[in-house]
């Protein structure tokens, strides 16, 4: 008998604000600890919260990015729990009425597509950290990221594998560092999923749920699911029920082991933050943020599918990250949508390429979008070949002054197009490779490419190939 | 110079007829004098008094180069000693709530209240015994023991801000800082005969200000007369954008409408505080009070606050609640008490709070948290919430009849060390006057207005929103015809 998977994810997404979410200390990461922690992040006696209204800023963009509704009142609420990195003895998020609802986004898996619903996003908090190692069997607490402001993003019971999971992990990173509201560094926890899984037999009602915590990569994610998932099939296949609880996985064994059981789970206590005012947001304020937002991924995925004439996939991977999309864009400005195809070919393909092998972001590119145009006009004009563009392109990647054009100039990489000028190099190509042609004309078609390769070679890689192709065939005919 | 008011001190100072060192060195001497017996003061560093007076005296050389009484208007606290609660945190002084937990807490910054303070030149002199976190009727629950009612120190001062209210009824301060939850500022000031005014929520800023209940929290000014309150609470309000309950409104002068004179008044007098369960003592000094505004061209008229009944229980789920999570922030991890020994994080934490609090602050956490719980919250804190709007909805329509509302402030003068203390809800039930002003938000004050059986009896006056200038008004006017508010207490010199 077969078994379903039903998936739901929790992302913290650390919002990409000046200072934190309720005390004007700065969030910058890898600060000294306890440097960048004020009288109100560490909770001294008397002090207050107040609102920074950039994260509200970062809430408003997320929700209108995924459709989804911005409340006009938001209320603020205390978590109560005692852990030594929560100064306050609570943490203050949004419980009952959060910022954001509803919406959702659409995520790809192979061919198929799916929309996967939101249930809400809420704005919060962060805890400081507890640091286990080099005190000698106590407990350091670093309070630097006490108070950094987070989005909560949680979806419906929407996904039903691995794969689904992290496809939606990754376009959601993709929305928000495109909108600019998360760096979404996950190594240093920008970013970071909680997975609830359960499993049940096709139509039967759901099954009893774990959560997997603090997964802070997609292959993480990926292998926790997976493992979650098989467990929980052979408990039960093993007569065993499952309970709730909340685990953690281990990346050393890539297991999953409970943390807490539903029996031990806190009573939060719940109730509205009186330090702070309902968080209202007017029309007025919603239009203003709409109006600072970029074109969105989805959107511009299709509009550069319909105006470039480019594949559903051409136009995907080019709107992975608002950095190449707007490379792209760059390069077709300079070469002209009648080029587009292969400017995405070059975009995709080489520069890509050149800068994950030189761990470079496109910012740093040696290449400027305006001189590989410049490059790209010169293939699409018939000047450089394919094979001679790749020479081009790696002098404009080491000498970053120079432009295709000049190079072309000073290493006369200039195509030979000029009929008068190929004939009477293969002229003697064909006098000096007898025994090549006599193959040829016996049938063997191997015995032409080595001669256009003997043409090509004479010319120094320049002589236009297809031309070298037409001529040579004209004159062995 | 003890008797002086606040204007009195101010034309002295800049007519150089006393250095602000003389004058509170002055207090202090009293102070090393009374305070033993009193207990009123917690804190006291002389040294760092003088030099905060020595810093005056030099500005007052500055703007006072005229030595005109007139040069004082422009800084008119400049120079005059003031004692603060302890539940505002002072830089560089101990701020300890009145708790073991915070016994040697050295506060790193100033209160919002003591920065405005101190801006306007006023001299420290020490801070000021109260019940725990604020939380107490009677001044018993302090860490520190208990203040004495300097009318009679078999007495209670009241609570919570019991120490202030004692340092200035024995003048050993001109004029004091208190907060009021519940009843703070009113309830000590009516035991001890002081005029106490509870600004409308959000007038002055908490910032700094050690919090008990958020939403019911507000500091304000305990002093002499109204005069002086007025004088204060021009220094203490004001917008504060580090508090976001902080109101923006545009800056008042609270003296402002004082001489007015109180013809066509409309005083209101709810039935429900005139009906059952006050002194007759209080009763009879609080009519004797009414008789005068009627003298002075006031008229009365009855209203009603129908539940009113009700404002003590609610107040006693809502701020508990409030506090059982303000307080969790005393868990022995940064600062405050630890305790010696723990053998696990749980340990050290119920060994700390076990420890460091004392048992009226345990019985509220427990009751606030209790409250809170998944099941019971509906029942409870969401009913409470809901009988809080009644309440405001009730002031709001009393206010339609009436300008300022008046009635007793306890229902009993000072009681006797311990008379209440084993029952809880006895001593809850001395702020039942003053309660529902806090839950509402409104304003609320105390003037003393006679003595029951040689104790001074307070006069409520509670007025709308924003209402303080015209509460202020009304106490003037009342005491410029009397003179409770001159009396003090025997035997503490002159």
């Amino acid at each position: 008998m077969s078994w379903e998977v039903v998936i739901g994810l929790e992302t913290h997404a650390q919002l990409q604000t000046r200072s934190k979410i309720f005390s004007g200390a700065a969030i910058a990461f890898g600060a000294a600890p306890n440097r960048q922690a004020c009288a109100v992040d560490i909770a001294l006696p008397g002090v207050l919260p107040v609102l920074n209204r950039e994260a509200v800023v970062c809430a408003i963009k997320f929700g209108l990015a995924v459709g989804a509704n911005i409340a006009p009142r938001s209320i603020f609420a205390r978590k109560n729990y005692f852990y030594p990195d929560l100064p306050k003895g609570y943490q203050i998020s949004q419980f009952e009425t959060p910022v954001v609802s509803g919406g959702g986004l659409t995520i790809r898996v192979g061919d198929a597509e799916k929309f996967v619903h939101l249930t809400r996003a809420h704005l919060e908090e962060d805890a400081g950290k507890s640091l286990h190692e080099d005190f000698h069997g106590k407990t350091g607490i670093d309070l630097n990221r006490a108070g950094t402001p987070l989005l909560e993003i949680v979806t419906e019971p929407d996904m039903c594998s691995s794969a689904e999971a992290v496809a939606y992990a990754k376009a959601l990173h993709a929305l928000v560092t495109w909108i600019g509201i998360c760096d979404g560094n996950m190594q240093e926890g920008s970013f970071r999923c909680d997975a609830n899984v359960s499993v049940r037999r096709p139509g039967a009602p759901l099954g009893t749920r774990r959560e997997v915590k603090n997964l802070n990569s997609f292959r993480f994610l990926q292998q926790a699911i997976d493992y979650e998932i098989q467990w929980q099939i052979n408990e039960i296949e093993e007569g065993r029920k499952i309970h709730q609880a909340t685990v953690l996985f281990d990346p050393d064994t890539g297991e999953t082991r409970t943390m807490r059981s539903k029996e031990d789970a806190h009573d939060y206590r719940y109730f509205p933050d009186p330090d702070l005012l309902p968080l209202e947001i007017t029309a007025a304020w919603i239009d203003e943020v709409r109006s600072g937002l970029p074109e969105l991924p989805q959107a511009m995925q299709q509009r550069l599918a319909s105006d470039y004439a480019l594949s559903p996939y051409d136009a995907a991977t080019l709107t992975a990250t608002r950095e190449i999309a707007g490379y792209f864009e760059a390069v077709v400005a300079t070469a002209g949508a009648t080029n587009a195809k292969l400017c995405a070919n070059w975009v995709m393909g080489e520069l890509v390429a050149r800068l994950n092998r030189d761990e470079l972001e496109f910012s740093a590119s040696p290449v400027s979008a305006a001189r590989l145009a410049g490059m790209i006009l010169r293939i699409a004009d018939g000047t450089l070949s394919s094979k001679l563009a790749k020479e081009v392109f790696e002098a404009l990647w080491t000498d970053t002054a120079t432009s295709a054009d000049s190079v072309i100039e000073a290493r006369g990489l200039r195509q030979v197009s000029d009929a008068a000028a190929i004939e009477p190099i293969i002229d003697a190509v064909l006098a000096a490779n007898a025994k090549s042609v006599e193959e040829f004309r016996a049938g063997k078609d191997k015995a032409f490419n080595a001669l256009v390769g003997q043409v090509m070679k004479a010319s120094k890689g320049k002589a236009n190939p297809q031309q070298v192709h037409d001529l040579l065939r004209k004159k062995l005919r | 110079m003890i008797e002086a008011s606040l204007k009195q001190l101010s034309a002295a100072l800049a007519q150089k007829k006393i250095s602000s060192v003389e004058l509170t060195t002055l207090f202090l001497d009293r102070i090393e004098q009374y305070n033993p017996t009193l207990n009123a003061f917690i804190t006291l560093d002389r040294e760092r008094t003088l030099a905060a007076a020595r810093a005056a005296d030099a500005q007052l050389a500055k703007v006072g180069a005229g030595g005109t009484a007139a040069a004082g208007q422009a800084a008119p606290l400049l120079g005059i000693p003031l004692a603060h609660k302890d539940i505002f945190c002072t830089a560089g002084w101990r701020t300890t709530c009145g708790s073991k937990m915070l016994a040697n807490f050295v506060s790193p910054y100033d209160a919002h209240v003591v920065e405005r303070f101190s801006n306007a030149g006023m001299v420290l002199l020490g801070k000021c015994n109260m019940d725990e976190f604020a939380m107490g009727s009677s001044n018993e629950t302090s860490h520190f023991g208990p203040v004495k009612n300097p009318w009679d120190l078999t007495c209670v001062p009241g609570g919570s801000s019991g120490g202030s209210a004692t340092a200035v009824a024995a003048r050993l301060t001109p004029a004091a800082t208190g907060t009021d939850t519940g009843g703070s500022i009113r309830q000590p000031a009516a035991l001890c005969g002081l005029t106490g005014l509870k600004p409308t929520y959000g007038v002055v800023s908490r910032y700094g200000m050690i919090a008990f209940a958020s939403s019911l929290d507000q500091g304000g000014p305990m002093a002499k007369s109204a005069e002086d309150c007025a004088l204060l609470l021009n220094a203490m309000a004001g917008f504060d954008p580090r508090d976001s309950t902080s109101l923006e409104r545009p800056a008042e002068d609270y003296s402002r409408d004082l001489e007015k004179p109180l013809a066509g008044l409309k005083i209101g007098l709810p039935r429900e505080f005139f009906a059952e369960g006050m002194d007759a003592g209080v009763r009879a000094a609080v009519e004797a009070a009414v008789a005068e505004y009627r003298k002075l061209g006031a008229t009365t008229v009855e209203v009603g606050l129908p539940n009113s009944n009700l404002s003590v229980p609610a107040y006693y789920v809502i701020a508990p609640a409030e506090a059982s999570s303000n307080l969790s922030r005393f868990d022995g991890v940064r600062y405050g008490h630890r305790a010696p020994d723990y053998a696990d994080l749980n340990d050290m934490y119920a060994k700390s709070r076990a420890q460091g609090f004392g048992a009226e602050v345990k019985r509220r956490i427990l009751i606030g948290t209790y409250v809170l719980s998944h099941g019971y919250y509906d029942a409870y804190y969401l009913k409470a919430q809901k009988i809080r709007r009644l309440i405001a909805a009730d002031f709001a329509a009393a206010f339609k009849e009436c300008d300022v509302i008046l009635g007793p402030t306890t229902p009993s003068p000072a009681f006797k060390f311990g008379a209440k203390a084993a029952d809880p809800v006895q001593m809850y039930l001395s702020d039942i006057y003053t309660i529902a002003v806090n839950l509402a938000g409104l304003p609320g004050m105390s003037i003393p207005c006679g003595f029951d059986n040689g104790l001074p009896v307070g006069l409520q006056i509670v007025g709308p929103w924003f209402g303080e200038a015209k509460m202020l008004n009304v106490a003037h006017q009342y005491q410029l015809l009397t003179d409770w508010h001159r009396r003090m207490p025997s035997g503490l010199g002159t």
